[in-house]
């Protein structure tokens, strides 16, 4: 286990991170997921942890177990993220601290902490998760369109103050797929946000493994600060 | 257990070749960052991390160095040897009889 490449994936119980931690799994890395329930993934590489990403203690005990039994981190994915599509007016302010806390604050923390493992090896690479909600400025997701606008942020700066440790940050965009995220989504919006994407149709989640394929080969250490959104915007 | 922590802080400081000059009877006086500091803004951050690291492997405990109180200090316990030092020990008290 000594030489696999070791990468935390938020977010891994269903959809998107579930089969990132499989894909990942399959390309020969440890895999260590959380989400803030159990496990369901079954693989002697695969490690769980039930927490909340903007917990900061829970996160740095993550941390420390990828430090005390691996001693490397070469891959970050931010993938945990929740959404709450409805009219600002219906939004009651718990659920807008909760998106925020989530979205913004849990991919801060988990890449503040996992940079101080990829740094002393001068290597990493942090993917974030974002979603065409930002640049479509989408009725109805307001903030969960400004977390991401914020995770947006982050990602572009934080490229600039962690090129220097050889750690690139870089995010994507998933085209829309049917997960649990859009299942609330009235059939007659999705069509409408399909016709405004440039590709009319469902994408998939291998569309979005292929994109982070690319941002975490090691020939890509050239790429960094960028966002991809899936489907064209 | 704050000499310890100073034998930690020191090693930290040999490793990101910080060419911070020691004064041997004096080192808890030997200045950080600030105003009096050596180490640049980033020179701080590998510090942080390298002890952070090191803290976490010899003494098995958790520690996040940058914390609320660490920022709004007056005085930052950045400052020196002995001030870090003081301040690590206060931490790990702190959870021990908390």
């Amino acid at each position: 286990m000594g030489d696999m490449p070791v990468m935390i994936i938020t977010g891994t119980r269903k959809g998107i991170g579930e089969h990132l931690a499989h894909h990942y799994l399959g390309k020969g890395f440890v895999v260590v997921g959380c989400s803030r329930g159990g496990s369901s993934i079954d693989n002697e590489y695969y490690k769980h942890f039930s927490l909340d990403v903007s917990n900061e203690k829970e996160v740095s005990n993550m941390l420390s177990y990828v430090r005390n039994n691996y001693s490397r981190l070469d891959v970050l994915i931010n993938n945990a993220g929740i959404a709450s599509m409805n009219h600002s007016l219906l939004t009651p302010i718990h659920t807008a601290e909760r998106i925020l806390s989530t979205n913004v604050i849990g991919s801060f923390l988990l890449m503040r902490e996992s940079v101080k493992l990829m740094l002393p090896h001068k290597y990493g690479r942090i993917i974030n998760f974002t979603t065409f909600a930002v640049p479509f400025k989408l009725e109805g997701e307001a903030v969960y369109a400004a977390s991401k606008a914020a995770v947006e942020s982050l990602t572009e700066v934080l490229s600039r103050e962690y090129a220097r440790y050889g750690i690139t940050v870089n995010a994507v965009a998933p085209p829309a797929i049917k997960t649990d995220l859009i299942k609330g989504v009235p059939r007659q919006k999705m069509e409408s946000l399909l016709n405004r994407q440039s590709i009319h149709r469902y994408g998939t989640v291998e569309d979005v493994s292929n994109v982070i394929d690319f941002y975490i080969q090691p020939e890509s250490d050239m790429v960094t600060g960028q966002i991809v959104y899936l489907g064209g915007v | 257990m704050n000499s310890e922590i100073t034998a930690i802080i020191l090693e930290a400081l040999n490793d990101i070749e910080s060419d911070i000059p020691l004064i041997e009877d004096q080192i808890d006086e030997t200045p950080l960052y600030g105003a009096q500091g050596i180490l640049d803004s980033l020179d701080l951050v590998n510090l942080i991390v390298a002890i952070e690291s090191m803290i976490n492997d010899k003494l098995n405990f958790v520690i996040t160095l940058a914390d609320e109180k660490a920022m709004s200090q007056k005085r930052s316990p950045f400052q020196s040897v002995g001030s870090l030092a003081q301040y690590i020990d206060d931490i790990m008290q702190e959870h021990t009889n908390g």
